[in-house]
């Protein structure tokens, strides 16, 4: 086997769509906190987990992640009241999904992390990392990424 | 002044899109009227070099339906493509992999194992499977090759136009060749259909709650569902809230929900996943046991939602776990 291509050890490479309100406040807190933990979550801030379009998810795996991470306010304290709700409701649903197209559940989690939790993003990526690291690099067959057919043009 | 000259061809597909041709019922003489149909294997003999005798963008146009599975596809889609000015991609299986996309699921491997082996119509045999290339007496017999992934009509070849449906509506093919004919077409890449989803149209819209929400997800055989209520509301999948409008709600009129054959509009990238989204986000309870009970209900997730998209999904196909040795190329 002739993989991964630098330095012969795999380093997955995870999206992180963190909350505004709690999971990437969270962030911020461990960072402040100068607490380490793994450098493969590159983090991409939603106003609410309920924002999460699972296209995100699946482009995501398409750009070459390895795994997906959703982090959210924990049940009854999000900003906008359900929008962790709703994540919760896709992110079960798409997990079965993608189980029948052959990727491991863990490869998707969703964690409920306040902003006081700053020790809890170190573990959850720290674990993720890992657990991703077990499972190897995602290869998806090749293929073309669909873009919108209003590209270029007014959407409406 | 000569007509324009138009071809029809089928790839993988069913011939049902051919049907839909034919339903066009009496106004098919008025698209007889108005072009010269240079092709079309169903219905008329003509030959491959009939084709290939013309001259490159001498046909007006070609309306391929059906997926590309084979080199013959392939080759037939490279040909019409090189010998049209508009290719115009025909139904669900030429837009977005249709039906025959689900092949994407299994192997070309496997399903050539479970066709020629393992099905239970299968007599136990010799295990005989096709070969590209066999030498009889009267000299060597060629099949086209199977690819190991179905794709849709533009991920092989360039398309200007595309009709959603399975296959597309009557009213559809129409006014797409009425606007061929007139000249008046649309910018390259549109979908020949209304841009918003079925609900919009749908006979039933009224009966939809405000604040809809499902507590059991039901299966068309398990309820005789109320002819009048939404079927969403009822508990049933219906995917009108993520596709496509245009066909009329033929299905909701027969009492059936919608399996989504008209596509996506145009915001969306990925059918399946923006269905997911709207169907996962009915679902009533709050609690991660209680959703996970609700969602054991729906049985086959891809198959419900990637029924007609697979191929043109963001993932293609089903991802196949590697063993020891089968690495390599195709780096995506």
């Amino acid at each position: 086997m002739s993989e991964p291509a630098r330095e012969g050890a795999f380093e997955p490479r995870i999206v992180a769509f963190f909350c505004n309100w709690c999971t990437y406040t969270a962030a911020d807190l461990a960072g402040i906190s100068r607490m380490q933990y793994a450098p493969n979550v590159r983090v991409i801030r939603l106003m609410c987990s309920g924002r999460l379009d699972p296209q995100f998810v699946l482009a995501a795996f398409r750009e070459g992640a390895d795994g997906v991470l959703i982090g959210g306010c924990h049940p009854g304290d999000c900003h906008y009241q359900e929008g962790n709700v709703n994540a919760l409701r896709r992110v079960e649903l798409l997990r079965r999904m993608l189980g029948d197209l052959g990727i491991e559940e863990g490869r998707l989690r969703l964690e409920w992390i306040s902003a006081a939790e700053g020790d809890k993003v170190q573990r959850v990526c720290n674990e993720m990392t890992e657990q991703v690291r077990a499972l190897g690099p995602l290869r998806l067959a090749p293929g073309p990424v669909p873009v919108l057919q209003t590209e270029g043009r007014e959407a409406r | 002044m000569s007509k324009p000259k138009v071809a029809f061809y089928w790839c993988a597909s069913c011939g049902g899109c051919e049907e839909a041709v034919v339903d066009l019922a009496e106004d098919v003489l008025a698209v007889v009227d108005a072009v010269d149909i240079a092709f079309w294997p169903v219905a008329l003999d003509f030959k491959v070099s009939d084709v290939e005798a013309l001259a490159d963008g001498e046909l007006a146009a070609s309306f391929v339906n059906g997926a590309i599975r084979t080199s013959e596809q392939r080759e037939m889609a490279e040909l019409l493509r090189r010998k049209s000015a508009v290719v115009v991609a025909f139904g669900a299986c030429a837009w977005l992999g249709g039906i025959p996309g689900l092949a994407n699921l299994s192997s070309s491997e496997s399903i050539l194992e479970l066709v020629y082996g393992g099905s239970p119509s299968t007599p136990d045999g010799d295990g005989v499977r096709p070969h590209e290339e066999s030498d009889v007496p009267e000299g060597r017999l060629r099949l086209p090759h199977f690819d190991e992934t179905v794709r849709t009509l533009d991920q092989v070849i360039d398309v200007d136009y595309y009709l959603p449906g399975c296959p597309p509506p009557v009213d559809l093919i129409r006014s797409a060749v009425a606007a061929l004919v007139e000249g008046r077409l649309p910018e390259k890449g549109t979908v020949l259909a209304p841009d918003v989803a079925l609900c919009a149209e749908c006979p039933r819209a009224q009966t939809k709650p405000a604040d809809l929400k499902v507590t059991e997800f039901r299966r068309p055989h398990e309820v005789v569902a109320d002819p009048e209520t939404c079927l969403l509301a009822q508990g049933l999948v219906c995917l009108g809230p993520a596709t496509r409008s245009g066909c009329g709600a033929p299905c909701i009129a027969a009492n059936m929900p919608c399996t989504g054959c008209m596509g996506p509009t145009s915001r969306v990238i990925d059918f399946g996943a923006k269905a997911l989204s709207a169907i996962a986000s009915l679902v009533a309870p709050k609690e991660e046991a209680s959703v996970a009970e609700v969602l054991d209900r729906l049985v086959d997730p891809v198959g419900t939602f990637y029924r007609y998209s697979l191929p043109a999904s963001l993932l293609h196909r089903r991802v196949e776990r590697e063993t020891a040795g089968s690495r390599g190329g195709g780096e995506g």
